[in-house]
């Protein structure tokens, strides 16, 4: 007997936001149904990939990811280079120098070396603070600034620390990434705080905190879902597309960290970090989101796959 | 929630003036009004405000004015075959029409005018007899409005199903035998039909009218109640119904509950 597809309609489609400008524009959001139900409703955008490039490689990171970026790990822009060669759609810039207890970059430093990334790539760039406030809001208008009119998508606005980024996002021309720590209420509190200080519902992406496969995945995979949801039953405040975080989350792992020495029963660790990436990537883009941020050049291979599986475009 | 404001209605003082002076003023005000304030339908009714020969111009006067303000739908409300049908037409948006009863020939006649503009309908649990006095008949009719409907091939999120709220001050039993009849009434269909009420009939004649719209507001919610004709103007009942949603886990909390669904009305 054959059995009937059950579909629905939903009243709401997710926003979609442009982040970058002219002809290295990418659109995400969009969806009329969940994730990858093509007969259901429309994924007119495809889920994009960003790499995540660091001012300074992260002194956490596993050694075989750091040799698996070669060379172009000592300078952002040669590895936002590298981002573009591997076929990525974003470049998710990571300032961090401008937060470090000995001798911190000046925002004008920052703002210089974000300049060069954007005019190194054709992509569009991604630019977070290092989580932060106050050196954060010192870096956030210099660097907005020398990036005005690129469109960019910086982060992150959080429910104590959102008026400094999002003035200056409005101000020169850029989308803003809302933060919250794997919490549905708060997401929907960003939202509405900083779309009443004028910023346009679509210009804003939820990223939800995010953890990696094992360190609650499940958590973020299910206030992703829920987000979706509600926004598609109509909840326009929750309508946004969401980024995850997954290289830089995926380097916390000590199952990616750990040495074949220190654990000979779990194999290969290059294989591992690239799996873990992927798994987890691949996990959130079941839930629901638009941006998955990767480190590992194989990672993205593999995603991109992925991607190309399941949409049928 | 289905908000359609009431305010539009020539049994206003204000609207009865508007609507015999020609006042666009009066009715920009509240049209705007009641769309910052988060309706999704107006309500458009002539009332008593102009003989019954002229009521037909008067509808189609307040709709076009209507129309220059807003794009929000209408809801057409006339107990005249002709007013309404003239009001409906005039509509750029498919409108919500407002009412018909139960009975066979009205119900389908209506039904037929609304599929004719892709409008939705607002239909009675009362005929000929009256609104009934019990819960029993209440289902019944609203078992034939289904019926008839499903039969036409009208989609059921565009009916609405009104359960007939009568006021607490002439007839006190009725306010909970409507509560029953839409408990009752959950589930007779899937998808299912709006159910929906003139909110303020329930206060007509009584003291602290808001105190007790707002209150039986929350309680037909409880019940399932997903649309309402009423003052959308009236903050207080505003933020009873956006609360109603959030403990019916209809709204997604957030510590700026009321704003968020406020704000999220006013950009939909």
């Amino acid at each position: 007997m054959a059995v009937e597809k059950v579909t629905r309609s939903w009243s709401n489609s997710i926003n979609v936001v442009t982040i970058g400008e002219g002809d290295n524009a990418v659109r995400v959001g969009g969806e009329t149904t969940l994730p990858f139900l093509h007969d259901e409703g429309d994924m007119p955008h495809r889920p994009k990939i960003a790499l995540d490039v660091f001012d300074a490689v992260p002194d956490t990171w596993s050694g075989v990811l750091v040799q698996a970026l070669g060379e172009a790990a000592d300078d952002a822009v040669a590895w936002a280079k590298k981002g573009q060669e591997m076929g990525v759609d974003l470049i998710s810039l990571h300032m961090t120098a401008h937060a470090r207890e000995e001798d911190p970059a000046s925002p004008q430093e920052c703002a210089e070396l974000a300049r060069a990334v954007c005019d190194a790539v054709d992509l569009p760039l991604i630019v977070w603070g290092a989580d932060e406030e106050k050196p954060d809001n010192a870096m956030y208008p210099a660097v907005s600034q020398a990036l005005a009119g690129e469109r960019c998508l910086l982060g992150a606005a959080t429910e104590e620390n959102y008026r400094t980024l999002t003035a200056t996002c409005i101000a020169d021309g850029h989308n803003i990434i809302g933060q919250s720590p794997i919490d549905i209420n708060i997401c929907k509190q960003v939202n509405v705080l900083v779309s009443d200080m004028g910023m346009p519902l679509d210009k804003i992406v939820i990223y939800p905190c995010n953890g990696a496969l094992g360190y609650g995945l499940e958590y973020a995979y299910s206030i992703i879902e829920r987000t979706r949801l509600a926004a598609l039953g109509g909840d326009r405040l929750m309508s946004m597309p969401v980024l995850v975080e997954v290289g830089p989350e995926v380097q916390r792992a000590k199952e990616v960290k750990a040495s074949e020495e220190e654990m000979p029963q779990w194999g290969s660790q290059a294989k591992r970090g690239i799996a873990w990436e992927a798994t987890t990537a691949v996990s959130y883009l079941q839930s629901g989101a638009d941006i998955v941020t990767l480190c590992h050049p194989q990672a993205v291979d593999l995603v991109k796959e992925y991607i190309d599986s399941f949409m049928d475009d | 929630m289905i908000i359609v404001g009431e305010r539009l209605n020539g049994q206003f003082g204000d609207v009865e003036q508007a609507i015999k002076q020609k006042d666009e003023s009066i009715i920009k005000d509240l049209v705007d009004a009641q769309v910052e304030a988060g309706s999704d339908y107006l309500d458009v009714n002539v009332g008593t405000a102009v003989p019954s020969r002229e009521k037909a111009d008067a509808m189609v006067w307040m709709v076009e004015t209507i129309q220059k303000f807003t794009d929000v739908p209408l809801a057409i409300d006339s107990p005249i075959d002709e007013v309404l049908k003239v009001g409906v037409e005039a509509c750029e948006h498919p409108p919500l029409i407002n009412s018909a009863q139960a009975d066979p020939e009205e119900l389908n006649d209506y039904i037929q005018l609304a599929m004719k503009h892709d409008a939705s309908l607002i239909a009675l649990t009362m005929d000929e007899d009256g609104v009934p006095n019990d819960v029993a008949k209440r289902v019944e009719l609203a078992g034939n409005i289904v019926v008839a409907a499903m039969e036409a091939g009208m989609p059921f999120d565009r009916l609405f199903i009104d359960v007939v709220a009568l006021p607490v001050r002439a007839t006190q039993a009725q306010p909970g035998i409507v509560l029953e009849a839409i408990s009752q009434l959950q589930g007779i269909a899937d998808p299912s039909p709006h159910f929906i009420i003139g909110l303020s009939n329930v206060s007509q004649g009584a003291v602290k009218r808001s105190l007790i719209n707002r209150t039986y507001l929350v309680m037909c919610m409880a019940m399932g109640l997903d649309a309402a004709i009423l003052d959308p103007m009236d903050e207080e009942l505003m933020d009873a119904l956006i609360t109603t949603e959030l403990l019916l886990n209809k709204q997604i909390y957030s510590d700026s509950f009321l704003n968020a669904y406020r704000s999220s009305k006013r950009r939909g």
